[in-house]
C-alpha cells in the first residue's frame, strides 16, 4: 500500500514497516541534492518531527517523519550518492524504514490520487 | 491583492520565462534563480563552457565632471573610494568599495576609466543609496543612472569564442579591459571581467536590444542561460565577496581581506594617501592589522555549512570565534565551501575550527581563497 503526506513524503507499507522517501514532485522542486543526512537506526521518531535533512546547492530542507515509529534501516546509498534521490526518488532513492508504533495510523494518510490532486 | 511589493523586471524577463526559469524576488526584481538544467549543472556548465547571466538589476552609473575632464571625476570619486582611480588608464577597470566614516563598507563596485568620464557598476540592493551618496558628495560631477541599459554577464572558458561570433575584436581584450563594441548594431560597453572566477565578459547593452543580443549569444550551444543560484556558488568558489553577506558596514576592507584593492597612492606615504571616509581606521589597520579576518573555510565532511552558522575553536562549542557569512556546496570543488570571519590568530590556512550545524559541531579547515584556480586572461 502506497501512502503520501502533504509534506511530500511517500510511504510504502508492508507488515507494519513503512519504507519512507520523498516524492518525485519534492525531488524536482528541491533540485539536484548534494547532501543527505539520515536518522540513526534504532531512533524513535514522532509524527511531524525532523527525520532527515537534504541539501541542494542552494538550501537545506527538512524531511519530516510521517508517523510515529522506530527506524529499522536507512539507505546508506543516498548518503554516498545523493543524486539517486533525484534519479529514482520513489524507488532506489528511499530514505529509511520505520516500524510503525501503530500501523493503523497510516490509514489517515493520502492515497496516490489524493496526493496527485494536492500537487496539481 | 497580496501585500508583496510589485517586483521590477529586467529587459530579459520575457526571455527568462520562455526559457523555463524559476523566478524569485531578488533586490526588488523578479529574477531567474535557475533554469530547467538546475543550479548544479548550470554551475558546472559555466566552468566547462560558457554561461549567460542577466545582471541587469545592477546599477550602471556614469560620473562626469562638470569640467569635462577624467581627472576631476577620478579625484572626486577618490573622496568616497580608497582606490587609485586617477591612475587608472583609459579602457581599464578596477574593483573598489565605498567606505563610511567608521571604515565600514557601504557597497562594492567596479570602476572604469571611459576616457573623459567614469563608468561604475554597483550592486542592485544598494543602487539607490549609492546614487544618492554620489550625488550628495560628488558636487563637481553629474552622476547619472543608466536605467535604459541592460547588463549581461558571459562567463566561462568558451565565453571568448561565443562573443567573437558577434564581435571578433574581443580576442584583443585582456582581463579588466573595457571596450566599446557594436553587437547587432547596438552600441555596447564590454568589460573582460565577471563574478565567477572564469574568464568572461560583462556586456552593457541598450535595454531594447538586450533580448536580441542575449538570444544571439544563446544560439551558440556552448552558451547556456545561468541563474542567480549558480552565480552565487560560482562566486563563492572564486572567493569573491557578496555584499550584504560577506561585507557590509560592520566589516572594514582590511578585516574583509580586500587590502589588495587599495593601491599604493592611497596608502600611508602615497601621493594621495587617505582622503576617503574612514581613512584613519583603514590606514591604521593596514599598518597594524586587524583583530579578525575574512577567511575561506572547507568543511571536512560533506554537509554544507551555510551563512550564519556559528564558528568555534573547539568541538564542544565553548569558545565562539565568529560566524560563516557565505556557505554552500561547491559543485566544482565537489564538496562544501564557505567564508567567514575569525580572530586573526585562527586565520592561518590549515587551522582547524568547528561550525555548529543542526546541533552538531562539524570540523572545518581554514583555507586560502579562491577554492578554484581562476582562468582570467591576463
Amino acid at each position: 500500500m502506497l501512502k503520501f503526506t502533504a509534506e511530500h513524503e511517500w510511504l510504502k507499507l508492508e507488515d507494519g514497516i513503512a519504507t519512507v522517501g520523498i516524492t518525485s514532485h519534492a525531488a524536482e522542486q528541491l533540485g539536484d541534492l548534494v547532501f543527505v543526512e539520515l536518522p540513526e537506526v534504532g531512533s524513535q521518531l514522532t509524527k511531524d518531527g525532523n527525520a532527515a535533512t537534504v541539501e541542494s546547492v542552494k538550501a537545506a530542507s527538512d524531511v519530516y517523519c510521517p508517523l510515529d515509529g522506530e527506524v529499522t534501516e536507512v539507505n546508506q546509498a543516498i548518503v554516498d550518492d545523493p543524486s539517486i534521490v533525484n534519479s529514482d526518488p520513489q524507488g532506489k532513492g528511499w530514505f529509511f524504514k520505520l516500524k510503525l508504533k501503530n500501523a493503523a495510523d497510516a490509514d489517515a494518510l493520502m492515497d496516490e490520487t489524493a496526493y496527485q490532486e494536492l500537487i496539481a | 491583492m497580496d501585500d508583496q511589493p510589485v517586483l521590477k523586471t529586467t529587459p530579459l524577463h520575457a526571455l527568462h520565462l520562455s526559457l523555463g526559469a524559476r523566478m524569485v524576488p531578488f533586490a526588488g526584481y523578479d529574477m531567474p534563480v535557475q533554469y530547467p538544467a538546475g543550479v548544479l549543472k548550470e554551475h558546472l556548465h559555466t566552468r566547462a563552457a560558457a554561461g549567460l547571466f542577466d545582471v541587469s538589476h545592477m546599477g550602471q552609473v556614469v560620473i562626469r565632471a562638470k569640467s569635462g575632464t577624467y581627472e576631476d571625476a577620478a579625484l572626486a570619486l577618490e573622496t568616497l573610494v580608497p582606490v587609485d582611480i586617477l591612475g587608472l588608464k583609459p579602457g581599464r577597470q578596477r574593483y573598489g568599495f565605498f567606505t563610511d566614516d567608521n571604515g565600514g563598507i557601504l557597497d562594492d563596485l567596479m570602476i572604469t576609466n571611459r576616457g573623459d568620464h567614469l563608468f561604475v557598476v554597483v550592486n542592485a540592493s544598494c543602487k539607490e543609496a549609492d546614487l544618492a551618496h554620489m550625488q550628495a558628495h560628488l558636487s563637481g560631477c553629474d552622476v547619472e543612472l543608466l536605467d535604459d541599459r541592460a547588463l549581461l554577464a558571459l562567463q566561462g572558458p568558451r565565453a571568448e569564442e561565443v562573443l567573437a561570433a558577434l564581435w571578433p575584436d574581443v580576442v584583443d581584450m585582456k582581463f579588466m579591459d573595457v571596450r566599446d563594441a557594436s553587437l547587432h548594431d547596438a552600441p555596447c560597453i564590454i568589460s573582460r571581467s565577471g563574478y565567477s572566477g572564469e574568464d568572461g565578459f560583462e556586456i552593457s547593452v541598450p535595454a531594447d536590444q538586450a533580448e536580441q543580443i542575449a538570444k544571439a549569444l544563446l544560439e551558440d550551444l556552448h552558451c547556456q542561460p545561468i541563474g542567480l543560484g549558480a552565480r552565487d556558488s560560482l562566486r563563492l568558489e572564486a572567493g569573491l565577496c557578496l555584499y550584504g553577506n560577506d561585507i557590509d558596514t560592520t566589516t572594514s576592507p582590511i578585516e574583509a581581506a580586500l587590502e589588495w584593492a587599495i593601491q599604493k597612492p592611497r596608502r600611508a606615504g602615497g601621493a594621495r594617501a587617505g582622503g576617503f571616509p574612514g581613512a584613519d581606521r583603514i590606514l591604521g589597520e593596514l599598518a597594524n592589522g586587524t583583530s579578525r579576518r575574512r577567511i575561506g573555510l572547507k568543511p571536512e565532511g560533506k554537509a554544507p555549512v551555510r551563512a550564519h552558522a556559528k564558528l568555534y575553536a573547539d568541538a564542544e562549542g565553548r569558545t565562539e570565534l565568529g560566524e560563516v557569512t557565505s556557505g554552500t556546496f561547491g559543485p566544482s570543488v565537489e564538496g562544501p565551501v564557505a567564508m567567514g570571519y575569525v580572530p586573526t590568530r585562527f586565520a592561518e590556512p590549515g587551522c582547524q575550527i568547528f561550525a555548529e550545524v543542526r546541533g552538531k559541531y562539524l570540523p572545518l579547515t581554514v583555507s586560502a581563497l579562491p577554492f578554484i584556480t581562476p582562468t582570467y586572461k591576463r
